[in-house]
């Protein structure tokens, strides 16, 4: 154990930091900000949390950045142009566009980046991610080479891109931190290192400054940031805060301007102690129990299906048991789409009676009864919310259909995946949270032939064939219809039983200015002001 | 460990004279037993553990509500003649939850103590019995064992391997038998000898025989007292997994689930906190209070 | 003594290398992979991610390339902590854990020392029922229940003091109580029932007849006796301190090792999880020694053969 001593010398000098300046900071404006759990790395190409990407939506910028209701804006690219045929895309980068360095942010930069993402040595989670551009999947498969990858530095500022096929929700995409630049010289340098504080470089708003894993991420205002003149703040601090009740209560106590969640039965409480701190906001997401329809009892019984989605009061759900603004869904599509009609099950617009009254009549046609009772279990990840909302559809079933004798099984997150992915269940809770803002990301989620996700085992072929159509329909209007078709299809099927669509909480303290809701929470902090 | 001689020779130990344990010991235990009455708070303590037991194990058979029951119109219900302890966040009645976590923190805690006590009176009894080579061998695997950081397997087996009540109960229990081990190795050594153990050697008895007749019930004093000072030590184990979330699976329960569900509610619903946690704390103090006075009744010098 | 203290460090090899082959062979059989997310990866991309991280080779060469890891000192590259090694996690890790709980034991030693003479002092007065009695609660209540109500009390209703984080003083004082309070209780306990019994012996009575003054026969000659089980409780305080502070560190939000082991497990960091079961292991048998070697400079009857 020769390495000991020098690497504890460095961890005490770290802590020693620490203490020095969070003292001497506090004539600046800073802000506390709740951040989920600890980044799994900070490196844009690697990560693949919404805790990590809130951070470098502050400390990267892409070519197309958030703005502060998440609308894409132009970031390191001012403007681009798309071909005629959807395939080309030329984006033009700012002449003032910086690393924190003070180097110029080239269209070689991210000519490095999309092919470090791609390549497979990178083993990048996100690189299905550039899967549209030209080679992208060929590359990570390794049947390319990265440098066949469609981009090209056509000169310093300009940056274009060829993809496989028309994806009219491209540019949405680039918001997303696996497109952003990387500093290919400190890359080279430091290895896995280089996202440290010291050895870090990047083009954001914000520069890394500090890191104490499992403790805080501070990061102080970018001079070299185009828009730097606009930012406000001093400085940025992220806390991982996985335990919603502590985080909540170092909100209480001062020590946090923002929460990143709220816990759902402080909910009541907060609404009647400080309402006006507490914000609750549609997320783009659906909240639903997916059946294993590879298996008994739900193989080929969509009766039985029809009748447990019936069952259950999504009212007393949203309204007693998560009690945090959710909305019931009937659909799998989440409303906020733009141009998109969304879709409804028929029964959406019946009365909870109406519905427990067909539910019954279907159960009994299923074949269930006394004699015959549903025997079904409820599989779940360990989490306060879900293991509530699973007691309580367990209670519904159970009153409602009378003969279910439901059983709860929760494991912790990991088992829990492998468990889903590999089928072992009947029905399984799950939830689904939009990559970009278009239908697509829901509806591709339960396709049978990508491989990946639809953890009810559903497979349809004219779902399939509708959602490859989608992608490559240039006209937005045909497109839409397109996908709402599909979305029909799937709700007559009900391989799934959506439940709520997602809202998310949190706390904003008064003197926090600047925050305004969206859809996909994005909430970058150059827009956000500390007025104490 | 050097201090275990130290406690092996300790003197005043249930030492029974000739052939005839039985009798001699029944002399002792008596004296014990008086000692024991005599001691108010470990007597107090006795009579409140009954009660919470017959509660917990009878009472749920008169209460008109299902552990998993819920009441749509009652959730986190302040306690109301409808429901003595409130409800949950769920709308399920506490008073029932209380009872039967009740029912399976004890259970966990006896049964766990008892796995503890099977494995290291074998263990302990055997090794000391033996002594020499198998003796050494046998205590440089309870010496290896003591240094396992053994919270850190327990939790890995519950996070890797689900929250199986079984699993529980043998986690613990494994966890425990060491020192129980010990303790009984420490005795055997000092028992065996005894005038009593040696003619029974003599008069050609098996070994295993030996160690189950005559050393093994000569060790149950300590063991006595060192059982009813792991029950309470279990209880509060079951309890810190249940806080990480590792406990007991839905809809059953146990106090350490409820308490770290309460503790959560604390501004909200007290009284999902103050119920299961009075049960808990109750219990192990009475379960402190009885080992404590066991322990002074069988060594009698006045603490 | 120094060739007791090497023959038991050359021991604890054996015990050493079991922990690392039981806790490898546990963590690699779990059900549950590192690369497990909601987003499924796509099968090309799992594989690249295998590959990266040896996870292709048989489960027995994996675990030979990782004894010749730990013998060289290094715990290899965090999993899911993709930026950090292993190694900086813990040693940061426990930078802080260390300053907890040292303190803890310290205040749990000092406070339960003092309460505990003062109760045998005072044997079934008020002082002595009172000190028990508060030792039976400290005891009694769990930490996880103790910590949220320091946290409401002290830190949101009152406001003195930070409800969580880490970098100042003031940080360190309600972990380091909500850890420390069990640990009074039992030290406080154990040496009232020690102190009890040296108080009666011969030799102290021989002191106090001598007219040796009450303060020198306490300090210098009972509690040196009085001590010994204290001491060599500690064993058993360290690894329980090391446990409970899984969950102080957890509602405290501290960057410790504790909590590194929790997200470790959780997130099938198997480097991370390995790493922190052998560091602690490691530290347990050094811990064991240098109490019994304590023991042996407390207690002249011991003798290291």
């Amino acid at each position: 154990m020769i390495q000991i001593r020098p690497l504890f010398a460095r961890a005490t000098l770290a802590a020693a930091l620490v203490v020095g300046t969070v003292s001497a900071a506090e004539a600046e404006t800073i802000f506390h900000r709740g951040n989920g759990s600890e980044p799994e790395t900070l490196d844009p190409g690697l990560s693949t949390g919404v805790p990590e990407h809130h951070i470098q939506m502050d400390v990267f910028e892409g070519l197309v950045a958030p703005g502060p209701d998440s609308e894409p804006i132009p970031g390191v690219a001012e403007s681009w142009e798309i071909g005629d045929d959807g395939l080309t895309y030329v984006f033009h980068l700012r002449e003032n566009a910086k690393w924190s360095d003070g180097s110029p942010v080239t269209a070689e930069d991210f000519v490095y980046a999309w092919r470090r993402l791609v390549n497979p040595e990178t083993a990048a989670d996100y690189a299905y991610f550039l899967w549209p551009v030209r080679n992208g999947k060929a590359i990570s498969e390794g049947n390319a080479e990265p440098e066949e990858l469609g981009v090209e530095a056509r000169d310093e500022k300009t940056f274009v891109v060829t993809l496989e096929a028309p994806a009219p929700y491209f540019i949405d995409m680039l918001t997303h931190h696996s497109t952003y630049p990387v500093p290919k010289a400190v890359v080279e340098e430091f290895g896995n290192e280089w996202t440290r504080p010291g050895n870090i470089v990047s083009n954001g708003a914000f520069r890394i400054t500090e890191w104490v894993p499992q403790s805080h991420i501070k990061a102080v205002r970018n001079e070299h940031f185009h828009a730097a003149d606009e930012v406000k703040l001093d400085a940025v601090v992220y806390y991982p805060t996985e335990d919603r009740e502590a985080e909540l209560r170092r909100f209480r106590a001062g020590e946090l301007d923002y929460t990143y969640d709220v816990p759902a039965q402080q909910i009541p409480w907060i609404q009647q102690n400080m309402p006006d701190q507490f914000r609750n906001t549609p997320y783009l997401g659906t909240y639903f129990y997916a059946f294993n329809v590879t298996a008994e009892p739900f193989k080929d019984n969509p009766a039985l299906r029809k009748a447990l989605a019936l069952a259950i009061d999504r009212d007393i759900l949203t309204e007693k048991v998560t009690q945090g603004g959710e909305i019931p869904a009937y659909g799998w599509v989440p409303p906020g789409m733009e141009g998109y009609q969304q879709q409804q099950l028929e029964w959406a617009s019946w009365t909870q009676e109406q519905r427990n009254e067909e539910a019954k009549k279907l159960f009994a046609e299923a074949g269930y009864g006394p004699d015959n009772p549903l025997t079904v279990e409820i599989l779940y990840n360990t989490d306060d919310n879900h293991r509530k909302i699973a007691i309580a559809v367990a209670g519904m079933w159970k009153q409602v259909l009378g003969d279910v004798n439901a059983t709860l099984r929760n494991e912790e997150w990991k088992v829990y995946l492998e468990t889903r992915d590999q089928l072992q269940f009947q029905v399984v809770r799950a939830g689904w949270i939009g990559d970009y803002r278009d239908p697509y990301t829901f509806l591709s989620y339960l396709r049978s032939d990508i491989g990946e996700q639809n953890p009810s085992g559903y497979k349809n072929a004219d779902y399939d064939r509708l959602n490859d159509e989608s992608t490559v329909e240039t006209d937005a209007e045909k497109r839409m219809a397109i996908m709402a078709e599909a979305e029909r299809i799937l709700l007559a099927d009900l391989p799934i039983m959506p439940i709520y669509f997602y809202s998310q909480q949190h706390m904003v303290a008064d003197h926090v200015k600047g925050w305004e809701p969206n859809i996909m929470d994005y909430h970058p902090s150059r827009f956000i002001t500390v007025e104490r | 460990m050097l201090q275990q001689d130290a406690s092996a020779a300790h003197p005043n130990q249930p030492i029974p004279g000739g052939g005839a344990p039985v009798v001699k010991g029944r002399s002792l235990w008596a004296d014990a037993w008086r000692r024991l009455f005599r001691n108010r708070a470990a007597v107090a303590s006795m009579v409140i553990l009954g009660l919470i037991v017959l509660v917990c194990v009878a009472g749920p058979w008169f209460v008109p509500y299902e552990v998993d029951e819920i009441f749509w119109d009652a959730f986190t219900a302040p306690p109301s003649e409808a429901h003595w302890f409130g409800t949950d966040a769920n709308g399920r009645d506490l008073f029932i939850r209380v009872l039967y976590g009740g029912r399976i923190s004890l259970m966990v805690g006896l049964v766990a103590t008892l796995v503890s006590l099977v494995i290291g009176v074998t263990y302990g009894a055997t090794a000391g019995y033996f002594g020499g080579r198998i003796d050494d061998v046998m205590m440089r695997v309870v010496d290896m064992l003591y240094s396992l950081p053994f919270m850190f397997f327990v939790i890995l087996l519950m996070v890797f391997f689900g929250r199986n009540i079984v699993l529980i109960f043998v986690a613990i229990g494994a966890v425990e038998w060491l020192d129980m081990a010990r303790i009984v190795r420490g005795q055997t050594l000092s028992l065996k000898r005894k005038e009593f153990i040696e003619a029974a050697h003599a008069g050609g008895v098996s070994a295993f025989n030996i160690i189950r007749r005559h050393i093994i019930p000569n060790t149950l004093g300590p063991v006595v007292v060192y059982m009813t000072l792991t029950v309470p030590k279990v209880i509060l184990l079951e309890s810190f997994l249940s806080f990480l979330g590792l406990g007991v699976q839905e809809p059953m329960t146990s106090w350490g689930v409820l308490i770290s569900d309460g503790a959560t509610n604390l501004e909200v619903a007290s009284w999902m906190l103050i119920f299961p946690a009075v049960f808990l704390a109750l219990t192990l103090f009475c379960l402190n209070f009885i080992g404590d006075g066991i322990r002074d009744a069988l060594d009698p010098r006045d603490r | 003594m120094l060739s007791y203290a090497i023959r038991r460090l050359l021991g604890a090899i054996p015990t050493l290398f079991l922990i690392i082959t039981i806790a490898f062979f546990m963590v690699r059989l779990a059900p549950g992979g590192p690369f497990d997310s909601e987003r499924r990866l796509p099968a090309e991309i799992e594989a690249n991610l295998r590959a990266k991280y040896n996870l292709d080779d048989p489960l027995v060469v994996q675990y030979l390339h990782y004894l010749g890891d730990v013998v060289r000192g290094d715990f290899g590259p965090s999993f899911k902590y993709k930026d950090f090694s292993v190694n900086d996690l813990i040693w940061q890790g426990f930078a802080i854990s260390a300053q907890i709980g040292g303190l803890a034991i310290a205040g749990a030693l000092i406070l339960g020392l003092a309460f505990g003479t003062l109760a045998a002092l005072r044997q079934n007065s008020a002082a002595d029922y009172g000190v028990m009695a508060a030792a039976m609660t400290g005891i009694t209540i769990p930490n996880f229940v103790m910590a949220p109500l320091l946290t409401l009390v002290l830190g949101i209703y009152l406001g003195l003091l930070p409800v969580g984080g880490w970098g100042q003083v003031r940080h360190m004082v309600l972990p380091v109580v909500a850890l420390g309070l069990p640990q009074i209780a039992y030290v406080s306990r154990m040496t009232r029932a020690s102190m009890i019994e040296v108080l009666r012996s011969n030799y102290i009575r021989t002191a106090r007849a001598k007219g040796l003054p009450e303060r020198i026969t306490i300090l210098r000659h009972a509690m040196r006796a009085a001590i010994l089980p204290v001491v060599s409780y500690l064993g058993p305080a360290a690894a329980g301190i090391i446990t409970g502070s899984v969950v102080i560190e957890q509602i405290f939000g501290i960057p410790g090792v504790g909590r590194h082991f929790v997200q470790g497990a959780l997130n099938r960091d198997y480097t991370l999880v390995l790493g922190v079961v052998v560091f602690y292991g490691a530290l347990i048998i050094l811990f064991n020694l240098i109490v019994d070697l304590l023991y042996g400079m407390l207690d002249p009857r011991v003798r290291y053969d």
